[in-house]
């Protein structure tokens, strides 16, 4: 399918990574962050194998770096309260550049930190990767409830216009001088609320009788053409073969 | 054909509210022929079109499609005789990719694998948007949101189609390529619309209707021209506008593919 209709968070390449069929790299990203998540935080080496994996993959990708460290933004706010931990948790103290901090507190703020960035980046790769009509077409073949997917794939339809409809609500208030500061002028903001829901309620009924004038008898037609092949689970399994490989003896040798 | 392409006999229809939106409405259709439905907002025209396909329910009086009754046992073929464009393509569109959206009625209706690529391919073309085919709905300008809509229903290669509204909104660029994509489909056709010039351009048979009835039948050019009758039924040709000259003047005597 052509180009043009990618997300913000999509980069337009032609990768050996976006080439792999969605659902494979749902489910290896999935069992990463999962391995990621379930490895001992003590084993710092086993986080470092993590990372260089990633790193191999974000590079295959051919993702631009400042690209993949400014969506990592996104974890900055995690970032911070981790670095909360150490002055307020108990527990043994150690001195850090002079200042006392607590032991148990150091191992949490790292514990956040690295698998919130491993996680994180993850999740990035994938979108970055794999356009939105893909992701879900690969939930669809992971076997994600019908429902679900259907319910995914209509907001992804409708959350632009209904963003839009917002916006024009807004600017259409502003026109007529409503400038809110304070609290009790939030009224306007809740009414307008209440009509979008009203809107999307009528929508959705047309969007109904236009399914139902083609044909729609309950079910989503599934359009799929091509599963995925044993060679590219291998070659995707690779990674979070190495997140659980590195998990598993983590466990096995404490550091 | 002894059956014509539609049949429209009585139909009565109450919303659950209790507005009256039909009070008998009677309608025949022949194969090929292209008819502008005419008249004010709240008329009844887009409840009329809602009931040509089942979607509606008409409480008194018979709809036929050829020689099948809309019935509830026969919806899923009715459906696919009859196509019908919404007047908002936001609505008529509601697939991530364009692609998807017209494989929905066809994959609906059975197809899959190359049949079903197949026929998208051919519904695009018909409308030319066929470079548009990976691209999301809300990327496409009005002008293209309305031809894809309409590839939608092409797609189940429908007997008839039922198009509401289908130049509002649109440049008059857009219209005109609308236009010419309608004049070269050979398919009986029902068109909804306020735009006067656009039905005289498109539709050689014009119906009126007002307060749930038909309440004229016959040319367009003739009904246009009478300016008692459009006064009576809420409907202004625009500034300027003369139905007589446009005849005349406007279209070079173009091969007719209907009647």
């Amino acid at each position: 399918m052509g180009a043009g209709h990618a997300h913000a968070l999509y980069v337009h390449e032609h990768s050996p990574v976006h080439r792999l069929a969605p659902e494979v790299k749902l489910a290896a990203a999935f069992a990463f962050v999962l391995a990621v998540a379930v490895t001992p935080r003590e084993a710092m080496w086993a986080f470092a194998i993590d990372a260089t994996a990633l790193a191999v993959v974000l590079r295959l990708a051919r993702l631009p770096v400042g690209f993949v460290l400014a969506r990592l933004a996104v974890i900055l706010p995690f970032i911070a309260f981790a670095f909360l931990i150490p002055f307020v948790g108990s527990g043994d103290r150690v001195d850090v550049l002079g200042v006392s901090v607590s032991q148990p507190g150091l191992w949490g703020a790292w514990n956040v930190i690295a698998k919130a960035t491993l996680g994180a980046t993850v999740s990035i790769l994938l979108a970055a990767t794999t356009e939105i009509p893909s992701i879900l077409r690969g939930m669809a073949r992971l076997r994600v409830p019908e429902t679900l997917t259907a319910i995914a794939t209509f907001m992804v339809r409708y959350l632009e216009l209904i963003a839009g409809d917002l916006r024009r609500m807004r600017t259409a208030m502003t026109a007529r001088g409503y400038d809110p500061r304070w609290l009790w002028q939030a009224r306007p903001i809740a009414t307008s609320a209440g009509a979008l829901f009203i809107r999307s309620y009528e929508r959705g009924e047309r969007v109904h009788a236009a399914m139902l004038s083609r044909g729609y008898t309950g079910t989503m037609p599934s359009l799929d053409r091509r599963a995925a092949t044993i060679r590219e689970w291998l070659v995707a399994g690779t990674v979070p073969g190495v997140a659980v490989a590195t998990a598993v003896a983590a466990f096995l040798a404490p550091a | 054909m002894s059956h014509p392409a539609v049949e429209i006999r009585g139909v009565r229809f109450a919303y659950p509210d209790g507005r009256k939106a039909l009070l008998g409405v009677d309608l025949r259709i022949e194969h090929g022929q292209r008819v502008a439905l005419l008249g004010p907002n709240g008329a009844g025209k887009t409840t009329l079109a809602l009931h040509l396909n089942g979607i509606h329910d008409a409480d008194a009086g018979s709809i036929q499609i050829g020689q099948l009754p809309v019935t509830d046992a026969n919806l899923p073929e009715i459906r696919r005789r009859v196509g019908l464009v919404f007047q908002d393509p936001d609505d008529q569109l509601f697939m991530p990719t364009v692609h998807e959206d017209v494989a929905f009625g066809p994959a609906n209706l059975g197809l899959r694998g190359e049949k079903l690529d197949a026929r998208v391919a051919e519904a695009l073309d018909a409308v030319g948007a066929t470079d548009v085919a990976g691209r999301a709905p809300h990327h496409l300008s009005g002008g293209e949101q309305r031809r894809v809509a309409l590839a939608t229903v092409l797609a189940m290669r429908p007997d008839l189609l039922v198009l509401d509204e289908p130049t509002s909104g649109l440049d008059p660029a857009g219209r005109r390529e609308l236009v010419d994509v309608l004049r070269a489909l050979p398919i009986t056709q029902l068109v909804i619309t306020h735009d006067l010039p656009f039905a005289l351009e498109l539709c050689e048979r014009a119906v009126i209707m007002n307060d749930g009835r038909a309440t004229a039948d016959g040319a367009t050019a003739d009904l246009l021209a009478d300016q008692g009758l459009l006064h009576a039924n809420r409907l202004e040709l625009p500034f300027g506008f003369d139905p007589t000259v446009a005849r005349r003047d406007d279209r070079p005597a173009s091969p007719r593919r209907a009647d």
